[in-house]
């Protein structure tokens, strides 16, 4: 972490509140992770109880959106943050918002669950299962790339979500399949479309996330670049 | 974005500048106060037209640096200069140089106002008279234009009589700029000069600066980090008497290349 590399401010005061703002943020994300794994264990055994518990923690994670926009604001507005500080901030509103968003995208998944006709398919609930699995591994090390201000680990996660995306295209060709045999329940496979819309939407947050993290530590902007890392996706190539 | 990419937001990357847009250049300066180094080898080009901040902490060396450039430094008697300032196409140190010729040129204004005991109206042509100009209209016209161009006049046209001591601290050091502009200067040099004022009166002299640069090159010594920020195009970073990053304001207070400069403007121990 860049922050951690320098020297402390010499305010002990806005040090604690810069890592209080970075700490809330990653319980935010911490709540998203357990969200999103309630969520799977919820498909796996077809569990409503958890499904709907998912949906009301939702209402938390909104919460603490609103409460981490504020603090960040109260800091930019006392401690007139500049350079690293600034980024970091800034970093933070726009982290937060992607956080919010993903839990958002978890609910609609539990919201999957909750649906009463779904489709049988064993294939498509394994596939859904597995690329949830992906997506928490993601989150997992999202998170803990930005607790660690760690950019190489972000630009190997920004990098991974191909594979997501990989995955969510297989699944949406076999949806589209196996639908046809099953056109009956079709509102049922328009939430399993839905639910899988949002776990390629979480992918794309969390790669939201890396390029922030890399802007906060490198100055560097790497949004809307066809393939920022090229170095690095021919290293993982071969 | 055309509407961010206005002049209003952004200056040119100071190594594209053109001789013709640049007011002083320093080329290797460097000053001892007799065995002791107060400036190492410092080389930097001032743009003309525009503000120029020069931050560092205490003892830095800034105060120095732009007392070179009216030469203030001669005062001192055991001061040794090495190095160029070029002004104009000329050095300074230059022996034919003339110092009072140069002081009109390169005005200043210090961190507590010192108005004359006198009217307002003699502060302002107090310059204009020693150099032994008394016509009373020109005198009247200059103390208008002046005051104007230093945001004073709607204040003090009725009472241009009294004595300047009855104004208030914000606006005795806008009559002490005035005084300054009067000479008609290319380069207007600031040191510190809100840090006596409250915060209205600051960004009275603020806006003042902002206006100023269309027709003076302004130099700005200040501690207030965010006052850099918000009046410069371009910051100076000095520490021990070096010139540790100079660049546009908005690259120092956003990406500074130095972590020397990161660690001093946002407060950390160095």
């Amino acid at each position: 972490m860049q922050e951690m590399s320098q020297s402390p401010h010499i305010s002990g005061r806005f040090n604690q509140e810069l890592e209080n703002l970075k700490n809330a943020v990653l319980a935010m994300g911490g709540i998203v992770e357990q969200q999103l794994a309630n969520t799977l264990k919820a498909l796996r055994d077809d569990d409503k109880r958890i499904a709907e518990q998912v949906v009301i923690e939702d209402g938390h994670v909104n919460d603490m959106e609103v409460q981490i926009d504020k603090e960040c604001m109260r800091i930019i507005a006392r401690r007139n943050p500049i350079a690293g500080d600034l980024r970091l901030v800034l970093t933070i509103v726009k982290i937060n918002t992607d956080v919010e968003r993903m839990g958002d995208e978890v609910e609609r998944i539990a919201n999957m669950v909750l649906v009463k006709s779904l489709p049988s398919s064993e294939i498509i609930k394994a596939g859904m299962f597995n690329t949830g699995h992906l997506i928490l591994d993601m989150i997992r090390a999202t998170l803990d790339a930005f607790a660690r201000m760690d950019v190489d680990a972000a630009k190997a996660i920004h990098q991974d979500d191909a594979k997501i995306d990989q995955e969510y295209k297989k699944l949406l060709i076999q949806v589209l399949s196996d639908m046809q045999q099953e056109a009956e329940i079709l509102p049922g496979w328009l939430d399993v479309l839905w639910a899988l819309r949002a776990m390629e939407r979480i992918g794309d947050r969390c790669k939201n996330i890396c390029e922030y993290l890399i802007y906060s530590v490198e100055g560097i902007n790497v949004r809307h670049i066809e393939n920022p890392f090229g170095e690095l996706s021919e290293r993982s190539a071969t | 974005m055309d509407a961010l990419d206005s002049p209003l937001f952004t200056v040119p990357k100071l190594n594209s500048l053109a001789k013709s847009d640049i007011a002083i250049e320093v080329n290797d300066l460097a000053l001892y106060f007799g065995q002791r180094k107060v400036l190492h080898e410092i080389s930097m080009r001032i743009p003309k037209n525009k503000v120029t901040a020069i931050i560092g902490p205490s003892g830095c060396g800034k105060s120095t640096l732009i007392g070179c450039f009216n030469r203030l430094n001669d005062l001192h008697q055991d001061c040794r200069i090495e190095g160029q300032v070029i002004i104009g196409e000329r050095n300074i140190f230059h022996h034919k140089q003339n110092v009072p010729e140069l002081r009109t040129k390169v005005g200043m204004v210090f961190q507590r106002p010192n108005p004359f005991p006198v009217s307002v109206y003699e502060n302002v042509v107090y310059g204009l008279r020693i150099k032994g100009i008394s016509d009373r209209r020109l005198l009247d016209n200059v103390v208008e234009n002046a005051l104007i161009k230093a945001a004073l006049w709607d204040e003090v046209k009725d009472n241009l009589f009294d004595s300047a001591l009855l104004l208030s601290t914000g606006q005795q050091q806008r009559l002490v700029i005035a005084r300054a502009l009067a000479l008609e200067p290319e380069i207007l040099i600031l040191d510190e000069p809100t840090s006596a004022l409250d915060p209205i009166s600051t960004l009275l002299i603020e806006e003042l600066i902002n206006d100023l640069r269309s027709q003076f090159t302004v130099i700005i010594v200040t501690h207030n980090l965010q006052q850099a920020a918000r009046v410069s195009d371009y910051t100076a970073f000095l520490h021990q008497g070096e010139l540790i990053e100079y660049s546009d304001t908005d690259t120092i207070f956003t990406l500074p290349a130095q972590q020397q400069t990161e660690a001093y403007i946002t407060g950390r121990y160095g």
